[in-house]
């Protein structure tokens, strides 16, 4: 066994594990992946479980490896992804793993925090160096106009005095044009003190009626505005702002961002506006910085700032190249240590869903395993068992029950896909007859129905054939693009969706909407010159030996009718009649299979109260339809006599209305008989009787069988009683009553009643279903039609539009309508038509195909596998 | 009736191995079965579909009603010259 065609049996096992020995043994069952362990401590909080110190654990390690992982991919340091899978570790590793991932972490910590540290002082000297080379501008501005004298008084260091002469106060309205300054201020003792942001502090020097000072710092540039406003505003119009742009975008330590900024210098007077001033550059997140106002003071301290900085890039050069180091030794491990961690994390968590003995020495465990795989499974627990050491080895129970397995199918990469379209309706009951066998090729098949153009086809094919050639590169690539995804997991239907796709189109002689003329038209034009030039348009005459060859074209449709005008009245009845004739045997395949599920099930009763009225009330009815079709494509040539002529054919769909209503249509003027055959007409009656007789079986026979058969047993059961009792009551006396049993009559008629309506639903829904499903096939054709009529419109607006033009032009011109026609072929006929197309065929295969046998109450083996868990984990992190 | 033996006979041949021989030749594997169903499926529904083809076009009702235009191509390009 162990086929597709059902799930897998499924046992319940007990599990004896030792306590030494679990550990090992979950981890050997997790590389397996055939286990699904149920939770034996439904009603423990999963703070209370036995080990919640151990997962807490993991998940304190996993925290810092994804502290690691983000620092690697701050730095773009590659990933080694060697593919590998190592095992789980044992548990005592899991110190060491630990000690290394703290280890790691706060090396990592400790280092970003030094970084940061220096970056910040490196800002601080870069903005401090910024703020000496600018406020050198404005100085020397004011130089220039004070003239040579005070600029030589200025330029003598030992002065701590400076003269100021102020021009005037419109001069420093103007914006300081004409301004002359004289500032007093006594200089800081600079070094380490201005790396702590100490704020200059100037003593004021009485020069004349007038005491000046400044404060110079840097601001984000966009508040400068703001800022300057916010100055003018609250100091009246009394300080001078003076600002430059820093050219360079700085970098923000604690975030890393590159942000511009600006250095500005405020000249003012007295202590309250000083005060209000420092308020303001706080408020407005300024950082100050001293300047001394003697030139060679400055130029001093610019020299020392620039030494700083260059000693500060050094060391934050190494602690830089330390970091990495430490990340690239990181980054070759951490996969793995992701892989191991998730594997403790995963085993623990199972270990919780066991159960404790009373003797605290074994744990025990139930799951669910395939019957098949128990050799595997325990072979898997006895390498467990030798590779923790311990003697005992662990049992494996079988236990009864009468729960319902979970539902698993074996499948491949190849038959998953498939199964995946079944499952997205729901998951087979356990052991039901699995439909995803059967819609391997059904499903392609309806598609290619409505898809079949053997251009289009192919384009598919092509895309799938890469996907699937390029499988293992392209797996291994793992994108979070969530189409190419569903693209890459349908590859082989995809494929297969094309080739049949090819194969109908070459039926359908349909390639881009052309046809292939392989076989040469067997349609000959016999006219002579005048017929064609007088006559707009000409219909060739079938019954003509000599303008048709009287057999059909070998391989699929005439090429001719690609370039007939009523190609459509000659398809339409063509792709009508296909699709009913493809849609009644999909749908007594359904019914079929409903067969191979009552015998399995060993449903007696089903199969003579419900399939075979349902196969009688299908084939007589609408089989019967197909049947008609076949003789009628048969039996009425053009070159036979005239009641057998095309003109006497009668309609199909006719034809059978009036089989239903019991109707006797009136035959066609000339013609015999509106009837195919001999004694149609009293075949129809018969079986048109038939059908309906096999709607009240279906409704009646099943529920009142078993009516029958619990009166039966209720009989007997109550005669029985009654002589046991009596020979009881000999003895006893008669103070025992038996009561009557009531609440299980009861019970026992509303069981009669659901079982009634229950059937009622389900033969209504059958005789229904049957009339709207056949119907429901004719999308077969729609879709077919609407297909191939886009495509041919498509080629007529626009590729013939490119083939207008003569001489190279008409080339170039042909190149870029060929480019648009391709485009919209690719998006519109391919994917969008195709997408289409798999939707319809989606609904056919789940409401018309499945609802004939599939119930799909079941619910799905969740095995506990390491590689599902892992790839979960991936997909969660990349998310 | 107007069909001809040789396509039907090449058709059915040649869907008839694909869905009856070849099944029994597959190797012995854990998959035979459904390869086997994938087979004979494939077999059925594309001769099917041919057959559906096939047969819809032995009688036709109708002939194809032609432009001049495409009757003057069909003439030059399908080789019988207009008198």
């Amino acid at each position: 066994m162990g086929s597709l065609f059902r799930s897998e049996e499924m046992a319940l096992c007990q599990l004896f594990l030792q306590s030494e020995a679990a550990y090992a043994c979950v981890s050997e069952l997790g590389e397996l992946g055939l286990v699904q362990f149920r939770d034996l401590n439904p009603d423990v909080n999963a703070f209370q479980r036995k080990f919640v110190s151990e997962v807490r654990r993991c998940d304190e390690m996993e925290r810092k490896l994804r502290y690691l992982e983000k620092e690697i991919k701050k730095d773009g340091i590659p990933m080694l992804d060697t593919g590998e899978n190592p095992e789980a570790p044992q548990p005592r590793e899991m110190i060491d793993l630990e000690a290394t991932f703290e280890k790691l972490e706060n090396e990592l910590r400790e280092v970003n925090h030094n970084a940061e540290a220096l970056k910040r002082n490196f800002l601080e000297l870069t903005e401090l160096k910024h703020i000496l080379r600018k406020t050198q501008v404005f100085f020397d501005e004011t130089e220039q106009q004070m003239g040579t004298a005070v600029a030589s008084q200025m330029a003598d260091p030992n002065r701590e005095d400076e003269q100021v002469t102020l021009l005037g106060e419109e001069g420093l309205r103007a914006g300081g044009q004409a301004l002359k300054l004289g500032y007093s201020a006594r200089l800081l003792n600079w070094g380490s003190k201005i790396l702590k942001k100490s704020e200059s502090k100037f003593e004021p020097e009485k020069v004349g009626n007038y005491y000046f000072r400044f404060v110079a710092g840097v601001i984000l540039r966009e508040r400068i505005p703001a800022f300057e406003r916010m100055l003018w505003r609250a100091c009246r119009g009394n300080v001078f702002l003076r600002q430059a742009e820093i050219e360079t975008p700085l970098e923000d330590p604690s975030t890393g961002d590159q942000v511009h900024k600006s250095v500005f210098i405020i000249f003012f007077q007295g202590d309250q506006l000083k005060s209000r001033v420092r308020k303001i550059c706080e408020g407005f997140r300024a950082t100050l910085y001293p300047c001394p106002e003697a030139p060679s003071q400055r130029r001093e301290m610019a020299m020392g700032v620039m030494t700083r900085i260059e000693d500060l890039n050094t060391v934050l050069g190494q602690t830089q190249d330390h970091r990495h180091r430490v990340l690239v030794a990181a980054a070759k491990n951490i996969k793995n240590w992701f892989i191991k961690v998730v594997k403790i994390k995963a085993i623990y968590h199972t270990l919780n869903l066991f159960n404790l003995d009373v003797t605290q020495k074994c744990l025990i465990a139930e799951c669910w395993v395939p019957l098949l795989d128990i050799e595997t499974i325990q072979l898997a627990l006895r390498r467990g068992t030798e590779r923790s050491g311990s003697s005992v080895p662990p049992i494996l129970n079988r236990m009864d029950t009468f729960e319902d397995p979970p539902t698993y199918n074996r499948t491949n990469k190849f038959t998953g896909a498939f199964q995946n379209l079944v499952d997205a309706y729901g998951i087979a009951s356990y052991r039901e007859i699995n439909p995803t066998p059967y819609t391997i090729i059904s499903f392609p098949f309806l598609f290619a129905v409505m898809f079949g153009d053997l251009g289009h086809g192919c384009l598919m094919f092509l895309f799938a054939g890469f996907l699937v050639l390029r499988e293992k590169p392209l797996a291994a690539k793992k994108t979070d693009n969530e189409v190419w995804n569903i693209f890459f997991a349908g590859r082989y239907i995809i494929l297969l969706m094309g080739l049949f796709s090819m194969y109908t189109g070459f039926i359908y002689n349909d390639i881009f909407s052309k046809s292939l003329n392989l076989f040469g038209s067997h349609w000959h034009t016999n006219y002579n010159e005048s017929t064609v030039l007088s006559n707009k348009d000409l219909q060739i005459n079938p019954s003509l030996s000599s303008d048709y060859d009287q057999v059909p074209y070998p391989v699929g449709l005439d090429p001719v009718w690609q370039l007939a005008l009523n190609k459509i009245v000659f398809l339409n009845a063509y792709k009508m009649k296909i699709s009913i004739i493809i849609g009644v045997l999909h749908m007594l395949s359904g019914v079929s299979l409903s067969l191979y599920n009552y015998r399995y099930f060993k449903d007696r009763l089903s199969i003579y109260c419900d399939f075979i009225p349902q196969v009688i009330f299908l084939v007589f009815l609408f089989f019967y339809m197909v049947l008609l079709m076949f003789i009628k494509w048969v039996s009425y040539g053009p070159q036979n006599d005239f009641a057998n002529s095309p003109a006497c054919a009668p309609s199909i769909l006719i034809t059978f209305i009036n089989m239903v209503l019991f109707k006797d249509a009136v035959a066609l003027a000339n013609c015999d008989t509106v009837y195919m055959f001999a004694g149609q007409g009293a075949l129809q009656k018969f079986l048109v009787i038939v059908a309906l007789l096999c709607v009240p079986i279906m409704l009646l026979a099943k529920p009142i069988y078993i009516m029958r058969q619990q009166k039966e047993k209720h009989v007997q059961l109550v005669n029985g009683h009654a002589t046991t009792e009596n020979g009881d009551a000999e003895g006893a006396g008669r103070v025992v009553q038996q009561p009557p049993p009531p609440p299980a009559g009861g019970h026992d008629e509303n069981e009669i009643g659901e079982l009634f309506i229950h059937q009622g639903i389900h033969t209504i829904e059958y005789v229904l279903g049957s009339v709207s499903h056949t119907a429901s096939y004719l999308r077969l054709w729609a879709l077919s039609l609407a297909h191939a009529q886009l495509s041919e419109v498509l080629w007529s607006m626009v590729m013939t539009k490119g083939l207008i033009l003569n001489s190279w032009i008409g080339g170039v011109w042909l190149w870029f309508v060929f480019g648009f026609w391709a485009i919209l072929t690719v998006g519109i006929l391919v994917l969008m038509e195709g997408l289409s197309a798999f939707l319809h065929t989606l609904r056919l295969h789940w409401v018309e195909f499945q609802s004939k046998f599939y119930k799909g109450l079941g619910y799905a083996f969740a095995p506990f596998s390491f590689e599902v868990i892992l790839n979960t984990a991936s997909t969660a992190v990349e998310e | 009736m107007g069909a001809a033996a040789l396509p039907v006979l090449i058709f059915t041949g040649f869907w008839g191995v694909v869905g009856i021989v070849l099944p029994f030749i597959i190797p012995k594997g854990p998959d035979r079965g459904v390869q086997q169903l994938v087979l004979m499926m494939t077999a059925a529904t594309c001769y099917l579909f041919w057959l559906c083809c096939y047969m819809a076009q032995m009688n036709p009702l109708v002939g194809p009603k032609l432009n001049q235009h495409t009757i003057l191509i069909m003439a030059r390009e399908w080789g019988n010259l207009i008198q």
